[in-house]
């Protein structure tokens, strides 16, 4: 008997390539959520460490990472080999799965992009752009590859030996950038002013609009890890809007007994904090689950996000409230709810799977989130000493988009078109082609 | 000749623009302004992190004008920007040396 020769099937990749675009539209999301979320005069800076993102990140991936984490094992489920570095021997003709290798390679890349991104939350206002440019690139390989590898590529010992479950990045996505904030936030520390400036977001309406847009991003994100068109697709895209309207609801209900106003902020934070929950459950648990996932999560990551004051951490945007402790809840939380009905595998506690589908969960978390600290950590260290990680302090303090990019953000004078006020044009390339 | 700066709450600036056009002033000077008397600030709550936030819109608004109707003046602002609320703001006026119209050159009282 022979096999069938592996073929495209025409509706799974239609679907894939929107999936592809649509989680590549995280990226700018994330940008405007986190910009709107920073002070007036380094808005631009927030943006430009997402967007930056999107380039070293691919160049890193097809150099390398890709063949890294899903190329063939080549070390005890710990990382893949080079075989596919640069791309290598994969065509038009490739297949992986239903879907051309091609395509779920820049699928995959696009969730490495936003996960890299994500951490420029945790250190916003304060960080130097250049050692940003080489932090990225080398923690991608470091970080985001292996443990990719760990948790999806051929033989990885999360899935494959440990058995624990994770659909579409619980692990590699929200608790590795969540992790490494952290860490990189201590390796910064505070920005200048913390706990005593109000250091207030300088535009809701942006921070809406990225909100929407990530959210918008995220079905793509969750329903196209089914790399298919099929019904499981579905049921990630079903769960992912459930836990998000959940996260949302539980975080506005803690808000309003908590500080008594229910809060924009508050509920573009939840429906974000549902979202990274659902993340590695999606394809896991039925939608009842689905819905109380996201509730635990918008619940539990309102109360979080205050752990910066009381630890004394500077946590800027929140990246370990929402992402780290989203992300640990949304992948235990698989452990109490996974269905076999959705996985054709283990059964969680609460469908009378025992307590062994969650003692694996926790131990992926630990490893995961201690590997991502550990090496973020060194890694921040390292960049410290060599370049310096910390933008100077008269930088901070006029703000990151004036004194690095050259540029602001808003003109909100009568006299000046911007700051500096009443700047004349010293140099222009209709100047330099009459001199010339 | 008087100048006459007030500041109240945003949201009077209309009824005292069209008090003092009632009275007959020819213009005015307003500046979108801020800060505190007694009322102190308010609270903003982000993410759960409360913010006092310690100085409140305000607009300022400037006139110049005679000494003769300075006290009517002062008296028609005061009673159009009153809510008798807490934060409802203050008026005050000063000595004025000189007035010069830009357009005309015209000095004293008749440039106002």
């Amino acid at each position: 008997m022979t096999l069938a020769a592996p073929h495209v099937d025409t509706g799974d990749t239609a679907w894939l390539l929107a999936a592809t675009a649509l989680v590549l539209l995280m990226t700018p999301g994330l940008a405007l959520f986190y910009g709107g979320m920073v002070r007036t005069k380094s808005v631009l800076n927030m943006l430009m460490m997402s967007f930056v993102s999107i380039a070293l990140v691919t160049v890193v991936w097809l150099a390398a990472g890709y063949s890294l984490a899903f190329g063939d094992d080549s070390f005890g489920g710990l990382i893949g080999g080079l075989g596919h570095a640069g791309m290598s021997g994969l065509g038009p003709d490739s297949v992986h799965g239903s879907v051309p290798t091609l395509l779920f390679a820049t699928f995959q890349l696009t969730f490495a992009v936003v996960t890299a991104a994500l951490i420029s939350g945790a250190v916003a206002d304060r960080t130097r752009f250049a050692a940003w440019l080489v932090f990225v690139p080398v923690w991608t390989l470091l970080v985001y590859v292996p443990v990719t590898h760990w948790v999806w590529g051929p033989g990885g010992w999360i899935m494959e030996r440990l058995g624990a479950l994770d659909f579409a990045g619980g692990l590699p996505v929200e608790i590795t950038s969540g992790a490494s904030g952290l860490a990189l936030c201590l390796v910064l520390g505070p920005r200048l002013g913390f706990k005593r400036d109000a250091m207030r977001p300088h535009n809701l309406p942006m921070v809406m609009l990225g909100a929407g847009l990530l959210w918008f991003g995220w079905f793509g994100f969750n329903a196209g890890s089914a790399l298919g068109a099929n019904g499981l697709a579905a049921a990630a895209f079903l769960n992912t809007l459930a836990a998000g309207c959940t996260g949302l609801l539980g975080w506005l209900f803690v808000e309003q007994r908590r500080d008594g106003h229910p809060t924009t902020l508050g509920a573009a934070s939840g429906a974000v904090a549902g979202l990274v929950a659902i993340t590695p459950s999606c394809g896991t648990v039925s939608v009842l689950g689905a819905l109380a996932v996201g509730l635990a999560a918008g619940v539990v990551c309102s109360y979080a996000v205050s752990w910066k004051f009381r630890l004394n951490y500077d946590d800027s945007l929140d990246v370990v409230g929402v992402h780290l402790v989203g992300g640990v809840i949304g992948t235990l939380l698989i452990g109490l709810f996974a269905e076999k009905a959705m996985t054709g595998g283990p059964q969680g506690l609460f469908y009378g799977g025992g307590l062994a589908p969650f003692g694996k969960q926790l131990l992926a978390v630990v490893v995961v989130a201690g590997y991502a600290f550990a090496v973020t950590y060194g890694l921040g260290k390292l960049i410290d000493r060599v370049l310096g990680f910390r933008a100077s302090e008269e930088q901070e303090h006029t703000g990151l988009d004036l004194t690095v990019h050259a540029e602001t953000a808003y003109d909100h004078g009568v006299l000046g078109h911007g700051a500096p006020v009443s700047a004349s044009v010293l140099s222009s390339g209709q100047k330099v082609s009459n001199q010339a | 000749m008087k100048l006459i700066t007030a500041i109240v709450k945003p949201y009077r600036l209309d009824e005292v623009k069209t008090a003092l056009q009632e009275l007959g002033v020819h213009g005015l000077t307003v500046t979108e302004a801020s800060g505190y008397g007694r009322q102190r600030g308010h609270t903003e709550v982000y993410r759960g992190a409360e913010y006092r936030v310690d100085l409140v819109p305000k607009v300022r608004i400037e006139v110049v004008v005679e000494d003769a109707v300075a006290d009517d003046v002062i008296d028609a602002i005061v009673g159009a920007a009153h809510t008798g609320k807490i934060g409802d703001g203050k008026v005050w006026a000063v000595p004025v040396e000189t007035v010069v119209r830009v357009r005309t050159g015209e000095r004293g009282p008749d440039a106002l």
